[in-house]
């Protein structure tokens, strides 16, 4: 039962982003949004390897006990460092898109200006 | 028994930051409360033991993104108009 605690929490937050991905009309907000399904896809990879009273997999002066599983943790740093890059390019984004249309509302960049 | 306590405390910590982050007018304030929810997604990260993640998500989640937030939000403006 407390096992599967983690995951609800995945949910919630997968949710809550794709909340503020579809309602929230400020650019930096949607971005907030889009950081939080990427902190619960995080949590969700690191869950998926995670066993009840295991250790941690290095071996430096490991007890002998069952490890977790490595393998999603490689998966998940890469995705952080990914994330970090996506988030930068589309705060960059969205200042240009300040500076060119003075709103950062997503309902009134719309219309074109030359 | 008191992991899973603390467990408990941690995820409910980390959702209800992540709620204040989507419902704050203010945008400095979203952003902390983001960063709020990170930092304690990286405690989560080493109490499912994987300190790696952990290292990496408080490094680069709560401080590298907190400060690129607050870059952009400086270079744009700073509430949210309803």
């Amino acid at each position: 039962m407390i096992g599967n605690l983690p995951y609800a929490a995945c949910a919630a937050l997968i949710i809550l982003g794709i909340y503020a991905l579809m309602f929230k009309r400020n650019l930096i907000k949607i971005v907030i949004g889009l950081n939080l399904i990427e902190c619960g896809v995080n949590l969700f990879l690191i869950t998926l390897g995670y066993k009840s009273g295991s250790v941690a997999p290095i071996y430096t002066m490991a007890e002998k006990k069952e490890m977790v599983l490595p393998t999603p943790q490689a998966l998940t740093l890469t995705s952080i460092v990914i994330g970090l890059a996506t988030t930068a390019l589309i705060l960059s984004f969205a200042v240009l898109i300040y500076k060119h249309y003075n709103t950062v509302d997503a309902s009134k960049v719309r219309r074109l200006r030359g | 028994m008191i992991e899973e306590i603390i467990q408990i405390v941690v995820l409910s910590i980390i959702v209800i930051a992540g709620i204040m982050a989507i419902s704050f007018k203010d945008l400095l304030a979203a952003v902390i409360s983001f960063t709020a929810a990170s930092l304690l997604l990286s405690l989560e990260f080493y109490i499912l033991q994987a300190p790696d993640v952990a290292i990496a998500e408080a490094g680069i989640g709560a401080a590298l993104t907190t400060a690129i937030f607050i870059l952009a939000i400086k270079g744009t403006v700073r509430r949210e108009e309803s």
